[in-house]
């Protein structure tokens, strides 16, 4: 559908978060580089979509947005008919979906995303991985996978039976990780590395590498 | 309505801002007071309704969910019906998503920094330290910046009438206020009335 347009940059996780969705849906939509590394998402007229000067942003026809998990529901929500199903319906199901979102949001990402700067961009910016950094938080995201271990072993993904909006927001950082020694924490783990192999299969989830 | 429970403790924002979710709505609920100075919270049972060891958790009846606002989003839908609204309908529900992820990504980190620093550490004897606050003070200026610009468009920070992306910043406010940090408030006119308005809803109040 004409209209969508993803103003972001395609190494980005919070970018591929959305293309992913998108692509789950399969729309069409345009794509607008926005090209970080000359600061373009700080400076005008990046700002005024996203005043927090962060990739990715989002619109659809005249509905501007931010914030890539908010995209993301928008996207799963609005286009609920199309593609896959993204989320349940209900306000328990509605409950577990955003309870998911959160877990992600503040206990996985933040740890992952450390990793991902640490062992896969740094490098590419010609800085030192700070193996300490990398120790301690290798640490704390084997904690978190342990609690997804738990949930996968009663749950075939992570918020319900199907794959929904919270499995999907944990792929990019999970598509980097598996590229660093940091894989062998999802390989160690019998039902978090099935779902692992299983969520980056998805052809939406391809598209973005 | 027989059935809810709020496990938590009543100064933590996280825990407040469920309550005030269920005052809004005007619904009953059992609190189960965690003690926390007591690591309560990291111990069985608490943390089998918590893995990652955080207040709060909540039930209704068989229902059982943590994360506060995954808890406030339940309340506000299951009970759409009753007290004040707290959402929104159509494409007018993606502004609420975008204005939970900023609150919480943007807004509540380093909120609650600077109540750490300036509430908390000398309730437990230790030091505030007065870098850290200036730091933090200078982002959550930013913030309120971005906030400042929106309440200018619109009266609540998601919509023309109060939600949940405006009540998930009272408990951090309502600390705030109480510290030199107020001065971030009030230097910017939008937000001051719109803090004012927010903190003396009767919901708000009860927390406190």
């Amino acid at each position: 559908m004409a209209g969508i347009k993803v103003f972001g940059h395609p190494a980005s996780t919070a970018t591929r978060r959305v293309l992913i969705a998108l692509h789950e849906k399969n729309l069409d939509f345009e794509f607008v580089h926005i090209e970080l590394k000359d600061g373009e998402h700080k400076k005008e007229p990046f700002t005024f979509r996203n005043p927090f000067g962060k990739v990715p942003a989002f619109e659809d026809g005249d509905l501007k947005l931010f914030e890539s998990r908010a995209i993301t529901q928008y996207i799963a929500h609005f286009y609920s008919d199309k593609g896959n199903q993204l989320v349940s319906l209900g306000s328990k199901a509605i409950a577990v979906i955003a309870m998911g979102i959160e877990i992600e949001s503040h206990e996985f990402d933040p740890v992952g995303s450390k990793l991902v700067w640490e062992q896969v961009f740094k490098p590419l910016y010609g800085m030192t991985t700070d193996k300490t950094v990398v120790e301690e938080e290798e640490a704390k995201l084997a904690k978190v996978l342990d609690v997804y271990e738990h949930r996968l072993g009663e749950s075939k993904y992570l918020a319900s039976d199907h794959f929904t909006l919270v499995d999907l927001h944990t792929i990019p950082v999970i598509q980097y990780l598996l590229g660093t020694p940091t894989k062998k924490l999802f390989d160690e783990r019998p039902h978090v590395s099935a779902w692992v192999a299983d969520i980056t299969s998805r052809p939406s989830a391809q598209k973005v590498l």
